[in-house]
């Protein structure tokens, strides 16, 4: 059925038709319609899942892991604050394999108090084991949100996923949205080693200098085959709803000598300045990483790359920037541009492709020019 | 592509007519998106929401800088706000008012929605509701085809004077 939808709507209809057992969440914006709808789901019978509502997101997250622990399939939403909050027990979710989804709406970190869309929020669980994902379209979150289950609770990933949309920009934004019937296209949960509350148990006890680095080592692995897991799961999707994304979308990319490299809405809106540059005979194109964790193996050989980062590692530069970097061993002019909700159209992204200075950083904004 | 801008003040419903609008394109085969500016915006505060229709997907996020029309639901944010910024040459300007409204250099349009609302009792918390006879308008001006402007308030209101509202603006407004 095709409709008009907010990224943040189709989220909750996505959750609604994987029929997570428990739902555990805070409310914060811009992520708070997600959790309200699925709330009002279960409040009218459409959803039969347990919705706790406690009172921070370090609860929100230690609830899901309880409940994974037993077996549950579970899911959380988040932005932010709350998603800094809840970082000890994202850190525990993904080394207890725990296949939690949350989606988390990017937004500023404070101060100053900034409620728009920034992914320095999403970035700082980098290195948590989470999976994560950004989304560009409406359609795209809700089909990510459902592959997410499926990704998660995979035998060979059993690894939290996290699904990072644009604040505002993508979770009020509304778009044309086609649901589909999933069917057994989630099958059941199944962890390998539930605790039965009937026989309770110990899950994660101490665990030496011996050992600890067998655990982090087999999150490494799971990580890597979650590369083909993704695949696969892309692959399935195709087949039964005719849609698919990729691990990076790429636009007119195959031949271009310019690429610009963007997550989530500027990914997308990227593709507007392509056929500008396009059009002036400036050979462009854009790649639009979905995964950020497992990264993705991108073939930018003999191009120039533009990178826009909507985060930054102070002391160093753009995350993003840094990872292409040193996976494709190139040099990349890095474009900090969209901090805080900051409006970047596709004409300022046609510009910093068209003023590139390769090896250099660009504050958009700040600096007099770009 | 098609670009419209919506100007009114909060809680009269310019983000409920850009989803309307977005929902009828959708159901003449076209796509569409509608957001809402969002800053510090409260009841009673000058507000603006944004709605693209094309017959591609659309990929633009930004703020719509040139728009093609500019529809202003409450003539008093003209005192704050200018509201044909960036209108394009050729703009069209659709406003809510019982009287005929000039804009240099642009065409103008107007319908007296808040009399409509009113004749119909369309009214929440003591503010006519303007978002369902605003689609008519614009049906009239041919954005959304009248069939999709009806199918559109249907799937979103069950109370049939919303649709009776749409269909008063319509016939009463001249283009």
């Amino acid at each position: 059925m095709r409709k008009i939808a907010t990224g943040n709507k189709a989220v909750a209809e996505a959750v609604k038709q994987a029929r997570p057992d428990v739902v555990a969440a805070y409310p914060i914006t811009p992520q708070s319609e997600i959790v309200e709808t699925i709330a009002e789901y279960i409040a009218t019978g459409q959803l039969e899942s347990q919705f706790i509502p406690v009172e921070s997101e370090h609860s929100s997250m230690a609830a899901c892991i309880g409940a994974s622990i037993a077996g549950a399939r579970t899911f959380t939403a988040t932005s932010s604050h709350g998603l800094a909050y809840m970082h000890e027990m994202t850190n525990w979710a993904a080394g207890a394999r725990l296949p939690v989804v949350m989606v988390n709406v990017n937004r500023a970190l404070a101060p100053g108090w900034n409620i728009w869309a920034e992914h320095t929020d999403a970035i700082q669980e980098r290195d948590t084991g989470w999976l994560q994902v950004f989304v560009s379209t409406v359609q795209e979150a809700y089909d990510t949100t459902l592959m997410a289950f499926r990704i998660a609770e995979h035998n060979d990933v059993l690894l939290p996923v996290m699904v990072n949309l644009d604040g505002f920009t993508l979770s009020h934004i509304m778009q044309p949205l086609d649901t589909v019937e999933p069917g057994d296209f989630i099958p059941p949960v199944h962890t390998p080693n539930p605790v039965d509350p009937a026989h309770p148990g110990g899950y994660g006890t101490i665990t030496g200098p011996a050992d600890q680095f067998r655990f982090r080592y087999e999150m490494e692995r799971s990580m890597q085959q979650a590369k083909a897991v993704i695949g696969e799961t892309e692959q399935e999707f195709a087949r039964r709803f005719g849609r698919t994304y990729g691990a990076a979308e790429e636009y007119r990319a195959g031949d271009a000598d310019v690429v610009v490299i963007a997550l989530g809405t500027l990914g997308k809106e990227a593709e507007v300045a392509v056929d500008i540059l396009r059009n002036e005979g400036i050979k462009a194109g854009s790649v639009r990483p979905r995964w950020f964790r497992p990264f993705p193996d991108l073939d930018l050989a003999g191009k120039e790359v533009v990178v826009i980062d909507r985060d930054y590692s102070f002391g160093f530069g753009g995350v993003l920037a840094h990872a292409i970097r040193s996976k494709n061993l190139t040099k990349v002019y890095c474009v900090i541009a969209g901090l805080g909700g900051q409006e970047v159209t596709y004409d300022d992204i046609a510009e910093f492709v068209r003023h590139r200075r390769i090896g250099e950083e660009f504050w958009f904004g700040v600096n007099d020019r770009v | 592509m098609y670009e419209i801008r919506i100007h009114s003040r909060g809680g009269q419903g310019g983000v409920t007519a850009a989803r309307l609008l977005a929902t009828a394109a959708l159901h003449d085969g076209k796509f569409a998106t509608a957001c809402p500016f969002y800053g510090a915006e409260r009841r009673g505060a000058p507000v603006v929401s944004f709605v693209r229709i094309d017959d591609r997907p659309i990929k633009v996020y930004s703020q719509i800088r040139e728009p093609d029309l500019v529809v202003v639901l409450d003539a008093s944010v003209m005192d704050v706000i200018d509201v044909l910024h960036g209108l394009k040459t050729g703009g069209r300007v659709f406003i809510n008012s019982a009287h005929p409204r000039e804009f240099a250099g642009f065409a103008a349009h107007h319908a007296d929605l808040t009399g409509i609302a009113l004749k119909e009792n369309l009214v929440v918390s003591g503010s006519p509701i303007l978002n369902t006879p605003v689609i008519g308008a614009l049906a009239k001006l041919g954005i959304i085809s009248p069939g999709s402007a009806t199918s559109a308030i249907r799937e979103m209101f069950a109370d049939e004077r919303n649709v009776r509202a749409a269909e008063a603006a319509y016939r009463e407004m001249i283009v």
